[in-house]
């Protein structure tokens, strides 16, 4: 931004350059119009970005091995990862194990070397155990105890785990290996489960999302299309449910649903099916998909509303008072015009569903689990939380490139509540 | 409904009906699941189904035994009476504790947020204001990001032996203090939305003429922007305060057993002692949404009074 | 910490009006439903009434990892835990735990010493045990008919209909040997060879599509009074309370059960380690131990306590015949190996995991 200096400058009754003057006044405007967002930037920025960020992180940091087993992490950065190890390499093993028995760190780093080779952990702590009473050549002490501490694989892992940072957990989360020699190799085909996971939770949001369009795209019309005092009365319909806890809707949908449920029971009932032969409409993927549905359904109604409340039903009449067919009149003049909507809406609820993690947890038994509950899983139960960091990582990128599409097609200012 | 005009063919009233009819099968899904709680609720066996006898509308068949338990439980001593009882159920009961956690969080996680949020939407909404849209992703991003990915990081943040910025300090998580800062950040989003759509329709030249008239910047905004924009505040305090409210993931990432909410308490519940007293809080749950979709809708027709557009 | 409470108790104060409890709060972990109902009729009110401390009873689904995550990550907010027995040996070796002094033990009321009191294996470096259990599986009585064995469990042929189970490896997997025909003592030594790990999952496959899992120890019988499942695997005290304080028709099968305790630990760095204590020890006298089993059919782990246990809180069940150490219940029992646990569960679960995935 440079001055222009070629032509006079206009100057402003203080004597200034009317241009300075102008920039100063905007300048002072921005910095206040600033000083309003910074507030609550700040807080976003501290309490939401930098933890995202530090999980992100903490999915290619690992410290737990070169922490708890200094020696050998040592001697492990100059191995080639081909050369049988020697001597002073078990010596600095046993040594790194005797103090992790006693500072009581062995099962978190046992933990850490069966993540990269399972079947180690009681290989660690039964020799952990012992270690203080082995005396040289350790080689074939370790041996002794457990000759696994003779296989190559099992070194591999430790080089691999003793890594401060690695790509390991994020070639995991893509059931990949990353090998000691720094190379990737897939997994085999019956150890694959991220990768169908990440596909099997886009299946589901997209199923969601399209169920959502198809029972929404009519309501919405119709809402449109009524005169406004119906309209407003059928519209705390849509509004009720919105309103209504996640949890609480997920309950009736459980009520619903289940084997002696609401439903099951009208079925038997109507002799739809036999009192022996229940629908299995819960605790699985159907039951995952029909509560998502439900829930996520205002959200889809809403903005296809506000869109078709734009276009003046006029259009509809002038297209079928020029000889369209009603269909045509939809096809050619409606439904183009209510594109924006259906973009906004299968957006929002493609991104919602995407991370959903109540609901699934809740009703999805075991096939309609989605990758939100394996980071949960990760994060809890296993705690392996650089897998989770990797996968939630992962989740995160998928999730920003609809967000930034939302963006370009809809624009984040035209996102509207209620 | 509507008339249908006299020369309708056969064929469009067939249509007419049939997609009257598809959308009302649309409308009882929506509702149905909600309204059905309620009866079941006052169920007198431990069932999360009508029995024959609520079927036959036999009055034995109900009871309010399930609005007695959320009360009961976790009581010291349930069958005490007068004031012992009173002080018992408002100290121990796990839901009475849950709703006073949930108000406590909710409270303060509205402020933050509504104060915050009020401010930021108001520079925003300013047409000088630099990297507007880069800005206004970011603030809107906690209602994009996964929530368990938000509720994983917070936890890990909050954690003392991992964060780096706060090397032994007390930790956050497991404390109401983390989730309060959690749920206000889960609620800005709405906040920002609500107030910047009542500001679209703002007419500058109101606060040009109060300034002409003598007000300084803050009276302008208290007398002429700030009673304009209030319902838009309000409504979005409301959703921030029911994101906070609704919210669980956040909490079973960052509370401490003595900080389960409402959701949370309910979470547990369905997870592991499935009885009707969940719907009996459910259908307390349902009573206070009807009561906040009234207070919205009141507040969105008056907004609009306020800003002379017709109501709709 | 201080400073902490004193902010909470403000909040607290500003947005309710409440004033908070000045005496202690110790956060006690446990099971959930019946089970956590014995404990605190028989634990935890008169300790709070003698002591005047309050308990804040916490639910939880077994095993380690929410007690890891808290002592990894430096916010343990847990005081007192009820797990089982190869996750507190597990638990004190990887330094989780604190140990627990055993001196502080009440001696029984002839005089017997606590170390000599308890039934061998109840006291560990860091835990005390209260209970003995089992893990066992139940039928509703009214639908299903002719089942006396484990075999009939896996057999969905001649008993047709969803299968309840424990989601993880533990117990069924000994189950699914038994069932294959493992003679009860010979289970553990079929389950440390790849080979007998892989028969019971074999075993497991040919049910696996009738599989209905469960996780809180209140939801199996829940499952079996829906009609979700015919058969399902339980604590056999939560059967106990289903059949006779609600009168559901449960049976419980001995055959094949899986005996276990479930003893107290204290997470290490616990806010109130001093209470716990106390707690522990107050809850391990011979008379609450008594007392707990008149509440749930779950034995008592000192020796001392027997004498002492009679009716069911009904006052009519004689509690003797529904404990899992009655002599009628013990034809072909397993004792849980919690050193086989110890060391492979994590494998295990690993394993099951993905196998469940598939």
């Amino acid at each position: 931004m440079s001055d222009d200096t070629h032509t006079g400058p206009v100057l402003a009754a203080d004597g200034t350059p009317l241009k300075k003057k102008l920039a100063q006044a905007l300048f002072v405007s921005r910095a206040r119009a600033f000083a309003l967002v910074a507030p609550l930037l700040l807080f976003i920025v501290i309490s939401f970005m930098v933890p995202i960020i530090s999980l992100m992180i903490q999915g290619v940091k690992n410290d737990t091995f070169s922490r708890n087993m200094p020696l050998t992490t040592a001697v492990l950065a100059d191995w080639d990862t081909t050369t049988p190890p020697d001597e002073s390499m078990y010596a600095a093993l046993v040594g790194d194990l005797i103090q992790a028995r006693k500072d009581k760190t062995i099962g978190q780093v046992a933990t850490r070397v069966n993540r990269e080779l399972s079947g180690t952990r009681s290989m660690f702590t039964k020799t952990a155990r012992k270690a203080a009473k082995l005396s040289p050549p350790y080689a074939a002490a370790l041996q002794d105890i457990d000759e696994d501490w003779g296989d190559m694989a099992v070194w591999q892992a430790m080089k691999v785990a003793s890594l401060k940072y690695s790509p390991a957990f994020y070639a995991a989360a893509l059931d990949m290996e990353y090998k000691a020699d720094g190379s990737f190799e897939r997994l085999p085909e019956r150890d694959r489960i991220y990768v169908y996971l990440f596909i099997k939770t886009i299946l589901i949001a997209a199923t969601v999302t399209l169920a959502t369009l198809v029972l929404g795209y009519p309501v919405a019309w119709l809402l449109a299309s009524l005169p406004a005092r119906q309209s407003n009365l059928l519209m705390i319909l849509v509004l009720l449910p919105f309103w209504t806890s996640l949890l609480v809707r997920t309950t009736a949908w459980i009520a619903m649903l289940q084997a002696h449920g609401v439903l099951n029971n009208l079925f038997v009932w109507i002799g739809l099916t036999d009192d022996d032969h229940r629908f299995s409409l819960i605790y699985n993927m159907t039951g995952t998909i029909i509560a998502m549905t439900h829930i996520l359904l205002p959200f889809m109604i809403l903005p296809l509303y506000s869109v078709m409340k734009g276009i003046p039903p006029s259009y509809l009449r002038a297209a079928k008072s020029l000889g369209a067919t009603n269909w045509t009149a939809f096809w050619r003049v409606y439904f183009p015009g209510t594109i924006p909507g259906i973009g906004a809406g299968g957006l929002l609820v493609f991104i919602l569903a995407i991370g959903y993690y109540i609901t699934p947890a809740l009703v999805g038994g075991q096939d309609g689990q989605m990758i939100s509950n394996f980071i949960a899983y990760h994060m809890q139960k296993s705690l392996n939380w650089s897998l989770a960091a990797a996968l939630g990582g992962i989740l995160l990128m998928i999730v920003l490139i609809f967000y930034w599409l939302y963006d370009k097609i809809v624009g984040i200012d035209n996102m509207k509540m209620g | 409904m509507a008339k249908l005009p006299p020369y309708t063919t056969t064929g469009q009233k067939i249509w007419h009906y049939t997609f009257r009819f598809l959308t009302g099968l649309v409308f009882l899904f929506l509702i149905t699941p909600i309204l059905i709680i309620i009866p079941l609720s006052f169920n007198h066996e431990p069932y999360f189904t009508f029995t024959s006898g609520m079927l036959h509308l036999d009055p034995e068949a109900y009871s309010l035994r399930w609005y007695r338990d959320i009360f009961a439980n976790g009581m010291v001593n349930p069958d005490a009476t007068g004031a012992e009882w009173w002080s018992d159920m408002w100290n121990n009961a796990q839901w009475i504790r849950a709703t006073k956690n949930s108000f406590i969080i909710g409270f303060w996680a509205t402020l933050l947020a509504t104060g915050f949020g009020t401010l930021a939407a108001i520079g925003l909404s300013r047409s000088e204001m630099p990297f507007k849209g880069a800005i206004m992703s970011l603030l809107i991003s906690p209602m994009i990001v996964p929530l368990v990915v938000t509720a994983a990081g917070m936890f890990y943040f909050y954690s003392n032996d991992f964060n780096p910025f706060v090397e032994g300090k007390q930790a956050l998580a497991g404390s109401k203090l983390g989730v309060i800062l959690a749920h206000a950040a889960l609620g800005t989003p709405f906040v920002i939305i609500t107030v910047t759509s009542t500001l679209v329709g703002f007419d500058k030249s109101l606060t040009r003429a109060s300034a002409n008239m003598g007000a300084g910047p803050l009276r302008t905004f208290f007398k002429v922007q700030m009673p304009l924009i209030l319902p838009g505040v309000i409504s979005g305090g409301l959703f921030a305060f029911i994101t906070s409210f609704d919210e669980v993931v956040a909490v079973l990432f960052l509370a401490g057993p003595e900080d389960k909410t409402i959701p949370r308490q309910m979470w547990s519940g369905i997870r592991e002692q499935i009885s009707p007293t969940i719907l009996a809080v459910a259908t307390i749950l349902v009573a206070i949404s009807i009561v906040l979709l009234a207070t919205l809708e009141m507040l969105r027709r008056r907004s609009e009074r306020l800003r002379g557009l017709s109501p709709s | 910490m201080k400073l902490k409470n004193v902010l909470f108790s403000a909040t607290a104060l500003l947005a309710v009006g409440t004033v908070a409890a000045t005496a202690g709060t110790l956060t006690v972990v446990s099971w959930g439903g019946a089970y956590t109902k014995s404990q605190v009729e028989a634990y935890h009110k008169p300790w709070m009434e003698k002591t005047g401390n309050t308990i804040v009873s916490e639910d939880y689904n077994g095993g380690l990892a929410e007690i890891k995550a808290q002592v990894e990550a430096g916010n343990v907010s847990w005081d007192v835990v009820d797990v089982e027995l190869s996750d507190a040996v597990r638990g004190c070796d990887e330094g989780l735990l604190e140990e627990i002094d055993k001196s502080i033990l009440p001696p029984a009321p002839d005089g017997t010493p606590a170390e000599e009191d308890f039934i061998p294996g109840a006291l560990q470096d860091c835990a005390v045990a209260n209970i003995v259990w089992s893990t066992i599986f139940a039928v509703d009585s009214s639908k299903t008919h002719g089942v006396d064995s484990i075999d009939d469990f896996f057999n969905t042929t001649d008993f047709p209909g969803k299968r309840g189970m424990r989601k993880g490896p533990k117990a069924n997997l000994e189950m699914a040997l038994m069932a294959d025909g493992v003679p009860a003592d010979q289970v553990y030594d079929v389950l440390n060879t790849p080979e007998g790990v892989d028969r019971a999952f074999a075993k497991l496959d040919t049910i696996k599509d009738d599989i209905v899992w469960w996780e809180a120890g209140a939801q199996p019988p829940q499952l079996l009074a829906d009609g979700e499942v015919t058969m399902t695997t339980a604590y056999n005290g939560r059967i106990f309370n289903a059949a006779v304080a609600e009168n559901k028709p449960f049976e419980v099968i001995w055959d094949g059960q899986i005996m276990d305790f479930d003893l107290w630990v204290i997470p290490k760095g616990a806010p109130n380690k001093d209470l716990a204590l106390d707690f522990i020890a107050f809850s391990t006298d011979t008379q609450r131990l008594a007392d707990q089993a008149s509440w749930i059919s779950y034995g008592p782990a000192r020796k001392s306590s027997g004498a002492l246990v009679g009716l069911y809180s009904d006052g009519k069940t004689e509690m003797g015949p529904h404990m899992p150490t009655a002599e009628a219940n013990l034809k072909n029992a397993l004792v849980n190996d919690f050193e086989f646990w110890a060391d492979n569960a994590d494998q295990l679960n690993e394993r099951f995991n993905a196998w469940l995935a598939k």
